[in-house]
């Protein structure tokens, strides 16, 4: 009996110390420290001072760029609005491309978070019979007007309500961001989005690196890993600077408003003054802040 | 006796004097000492279930109180300069070797009458209400490097916008605001202005239309990506 | 100490058997490692390797995830009539319910964790040590619920086993109030689930009231075919003994469901087709089609036309009391659940999208060795569980019959 129990002690202790040395033998100390990073709102400056550098070492080391990763907060006073001229859209892309560029998305397996959609003027804005695959010689085609959709930003934003881990949230200017370092990949939150603004990272992102955009947001277009969700910050990295987003800037014929909500001679007020706006699936209730209107 | 039962209200056999002056019915009495026993023994079995969702149910951090949904919606008051009618515009889009157009014109006589220009500026196709507009209703007669206005008044071509919006009121109006137009710039300081005619040929102001972007790719034809054999860094 | 012994003596039970059961043990080791293939594809190359893309972002994973809910449901579900009806083995009957949803939780769990895309970093979603968004998030209470219900179902088994084992009587008021507990957790973690889908109005196919009562109603058509065939099994095989009536009955109890099922389905496609909404393109796409993509056509009829043909199977009396009927009744009316709960609510669910894009989905072949690989563990849990309980139960294994046999040595 009692070299029974010897041998299966000593059994039991080399496995165990097999086991640990194989699962820790992979990790060095940053990547235990990445894995045990807490979520971003729980974090103090000092903590996200050392994630940022530490995020802009393995950007360097992968993409060969000195890159600058910044997690400036919102500005007090803005809340963020954006509008969208359905007459004057042409359908052409711009945009489309555009964001890809600036916010670092996957090329392949490709990811935009702008869709636009050609529907029927007769038929008006309806969903059920719009194409996003549309690829006519020229546009505007004739007989079809353009929708493009993006992320709404919501008021009441559905993805942040049932979001398991508290992953993403609204920060106080009013975008819904997601922390890439704590999002679990559930796609609840797509699940629940009724815009289909969010865009799941189905598997390792490919970024051409003479494109790569160096100009990097923590909560915004920083470079994302397989099996996070992301979606459209109208593009905090430059909106908290003060510019606009890139989709507002490359637009040829100016159908995109952006501007603060809050301030009463902005364009985005004076547009919700002057011009009659809509919004999508109004009657969900997510009361979206990007409004389109027929300029 | 004329006591009733306090709970039923109804004068009956078997009732027993609890104190005082209540009266019950013998078999309510003994119920209610029954569900009072069994509500204990509940709360003792059960309590605990209720006690921890309690907890969790208050378990909210407060900055979950503080930042869900929206910040108060109130306009605030932002102080900026103040904004004058001349805007900050990118310089006129002349074609080369163009302007200034007195090179050519300073030596010539000036002909007001209103017909279809055949030696120069014949590469010019007018089709901005060409019914009932000429050249000569924009251009000035006399002092070819100016624009001017229907009361007569001369403008730079850097003003042009102070023209179109004569006719284009509406557009003019929202064209101030930025409301207008191609947007760049600073949505909360400086914004960036195009002109009127950097976007619309002032002759044919109709838009051509453009080849689009490619379109997406197909859900169906998203698939692992495969680094291809000779890694060249502009594939992707 | 005891329980040492319980634990290496029940590994000897569990390699101990004939020719069959060891074919039976080796078939599902074989599909193990062939899945566990697969699902290694998935860890290193990511989701993509499944056919799930951005507008069909939940599928085969998530339709497995909430049909085994529903069994492990319905499992524990047969205690009540057990009780009304004095079957006479209630003890047994309780025992199999409760594995069959212990290993029906841990499978359910295990499609959670292969569909998330940082498994690891499931800990985010915990109370205290990450971020729980409780009460906001249904996720969360599923999580509770599925935790709670497998605690108590373990707890039963666990503690009913153990003291047979040690040959002392079980505690009658923990068992009994664990199992009424049960009860209610059996409708909860059903009811949670059905809300997770319930609770979105981005799509309107789930959106409606009727969605959880449905859930509910055909997880209790479901559930009990498993156990039907399973006492059936017992019965021949150990000495388990169940009256013929018993299993009729739990057919009877069937058929109720069924109708009730069938009446809630009617229900809602009256709603829908009568209204003739937008809303209606999901059924639409369901049972007839959007255009050219008819793809899940088949598959819902099929589920359909199985689950009436079970429907009046177990209606008859003559076809109930026919053991032939009565089993074939049970394999179509899981069948038809299991592609219901799959194709029919999941694939229409996100088919046309929100955008009005359509998707067409079909499981990869990763998804469907992940699913195999799941599906052969839990069996193969299940096998080893109820070799153990059988030989408690029936076998006389217990703490004295492994002292002879230490003795022996």
């Amino acid at each position: 009996m009692k070299t029974d129990n010897n041998r299966r002690s000593f059994l039991k202790n080399i496995s165990l110390a097999t086991f640990s040395t194989l699962a820790l033998s992979g990790c060095n100390m940053k990547e235990i420290d990445e894995y045990l990073q807490q979520n971003f709102r729980e974090l103090t400056d000092e903590e996200k001072d050392e994630i940022v550098k530490n995020l802009g070492e393995k950007y360097k080391k992968r993409y060969g760029k000195d890159f600058h990763v910044s997690y400036k907060p919102a500005m007090e006073g803005v809340l963020f609005g954006y509008a969208l001229d359905i007459s004057r859209c042409i359908g052409c892309r711009k945009c489309v491309t555009a964001c890809v560029k600036e916010n670092n998305q996957s090329r392949d397996p490709q990811i935009q978070w702008i869709q636009v959609l050609q529907m029927e003027k007769e038929k008006g804005v309806d969903l059920a019979h719009s194409d996003v695959h549309y690829n006519p010689e020229k546009v505007p085609e004739k007989g079809y007007f353009y929708f493009p959709v993006q992320c709404q930003q919501c008021r009441n934003p559905q993805c942040v309500t049932v979001c398991p881990a508290k992953a993403t949230w609204q920060e106080k200017d009013g975008i819904v961001v997601v922390d890439y370092n704590w999002c679990i990949g559930c796609r609840y939150c797509m699940a629940a989005c009724p815009y289909g603004a969010r865009h799941f990272n189905w598997g390792e992102p490919n970024i051409p690196v003479e494109e790569i955009n160096t100009e990097v947001h923590y909560l915004g277009n920083r470079p994302r890993q397989k099996g996070v969700v992301e979606k459209c910050t109208f593009c905090v990295q430059r909106t908290r600077e003060g510019k606009y987003p890139t989709c507002v800037e490359i637009c040829p014929v100016g159908a995109r408003k952006f501007g603060n909500l809050l301030d009463p001679e902005s364009e985005v007020r004076y547009i919700l003054d002057n011009k009659r706006v809509l919004v999508l699936k109004q009657e969900l209730n997510t009361q979206p802040k990007f409004y389109y209107y027929f300029g | 006796m004329n006591n009733n039962c306090n709970i039923c209200y109804i004068n009956e056999l078997y009732l027993k004097k609890i104190e005082g002056n209540i009266f019950l019915h013998q078999s309510i009495k003994n119920k209610l000492i029954f569900m009072k026993d069994k509500l204990i023994q509940f709360i003792k079995l059960y309590g605990i279930l209720p006690a921890v969702v309690f907890i969790f149910l208050f378990s909210c951090s407060p900055e979950e109180k503080e930042d869900s949904h929206a910040v108060k919606e109130e306009i605030v008051e932002i102080k900026r300069e103040k904004i004058t009618e001349d805007y900050a515009v990118d310089p006129p889009p002349f074609t080369d070797g163009i302007f200034p157009c007195n090179d050519c014109h300073a030596f010539q006589k000036p002909n007001p009458v209103r017909r279809e220009l055949v030696e120069w500026h014949d590469d010019i196709s007018f089709k901005h209400d060409s019914e009932n507009r000429w050249c000569l209703d924009c251009h000035d007669l006399k002092e070819r490097d100016s624009l001017k206005l229907a009361n007569g008044r001369k403008l730079d071509f850097k003003e042009s916008y102070k023209l179109c919006g004569q006719c284009h009121g509406e557009k003019y109006r929202d064209w101030k605001v930025g409301v207008h137009g191609k947007r760049t710039g600073e949505w909360n300081g400086k914004k960036e202005y195009l002109l009127c005619v950097s976007c619309h040929n002032p002759h044919t102001p109709k838009f051509k239309k453009i080849t689009p972007e490619i379109p997406p790719v197909r859900q169906e034809d998203i698939k692992l990506f495969i680094k291809p054999e000779n890694t060249e860094s502009n594939e992707n | 100490m005891n329980f040492t012994r319980f634990l290496t003596g029940s590994l000897k039970i569990i390699f101990q058997g004939g020719k069959p059961y060891f074919a039976w043990l080796i078939l599902l080791t074989i599909l193990i490692l062939w899945g566990g293939y697969g699902y290694y594809g998935q860890l290193t190359d990511g989701l993509i390797t499944t056919n799930m893309r951005d507008s069909v972002s939940w599928a085969f994973y998530i339709g497995n995830f909430t049909f085994l809910v529903g069994v492990a449901a319905a499992a524990v579900m047969l205690v009540i009539p057990a009780y009304i009806y004095h079957w006479g083995p209630i003890k047994e009957i309780v025992i199999f319910g409760e594995l069959l949803a212990v290993c029906a939780v841990i499978m359910s769990i295990a499609f959670v964790v292969v569909d998330i895309g940082h498994p690891l970093r499931f800990w985010h979603m915990l109370p205290f040590i990450g971020t729980m968004n409780f009460p906001h998030s249904i996720l969360a209470w599923d999580f509770f619920v599925l935790l709670t219900y497998f605690a108590i179902n373990a707890t039963v088994v666990i503690h009913l086993l153990y003291s047979a084992f040690n040959k002392k009587e079980y505690n009658k008021k923990l068992v009994l109030f664990l199992v009424l507990a049960s009860i209610p957790m059996a409708v909860g973690i059903h009811t949670v689930t059905a809300f997770l889908f319930n609770a979105l109005p981005a799509r309107p196919f789930w959106n409606s009231a009727l969605l959880a009562p449905r859930f509910l109603a055909s997880a209790f058509c479901s559930g009990p075919a498993i156990l039907l065939i399973l006492f059936q099994l017992l019965r021949k095989y150990t000495k388990f003994e169940i009256k013929n009536e018993a299993l009729f009955t739990i057919a009877e109890l069937m058929v109720y469901s069924m109708f009730i099922y069938l009446f809630f389905t009617v229900a809602e496609l009256f709603k829908e087709f009568y209204s003739g909404t937008e809303h209606l393109l999901y059924w639409e796409y369901l049972l007839f089609g959007l255009g050219d993509n008819k793809e899940i056509v088949f598959y819902s009829w099929a589920s359909i036309i199985f689950g009436v043909i079970a429907f009046f199977l177990f209606l008859i009396p003559k076809t109930r009391k026919n053991f032939v009927t009565l089993n074939i009744g049970a394999v179509l009316i899981y069948s038809s659940v299991y592609i219901e709960k799959g194709m029919a609510l999941i694939i229409p669910g996100f088919t046309p999208d929100v955008l009005g894009q359509i998707y067409v989905y079909k499981p990869s072949m990763t998804e469907v060795q992940t699913a195999v690989m799941i599906f052969s563990l839990g069996s193969l849990l299940f096998t080893f569980l109820t070799k153990i309980a059988i030989a408690i139960i029936f076998e006389g294994y217990n703490i004295d019959s492994l002292e002879r046999k230490e003795r022996k040595k």
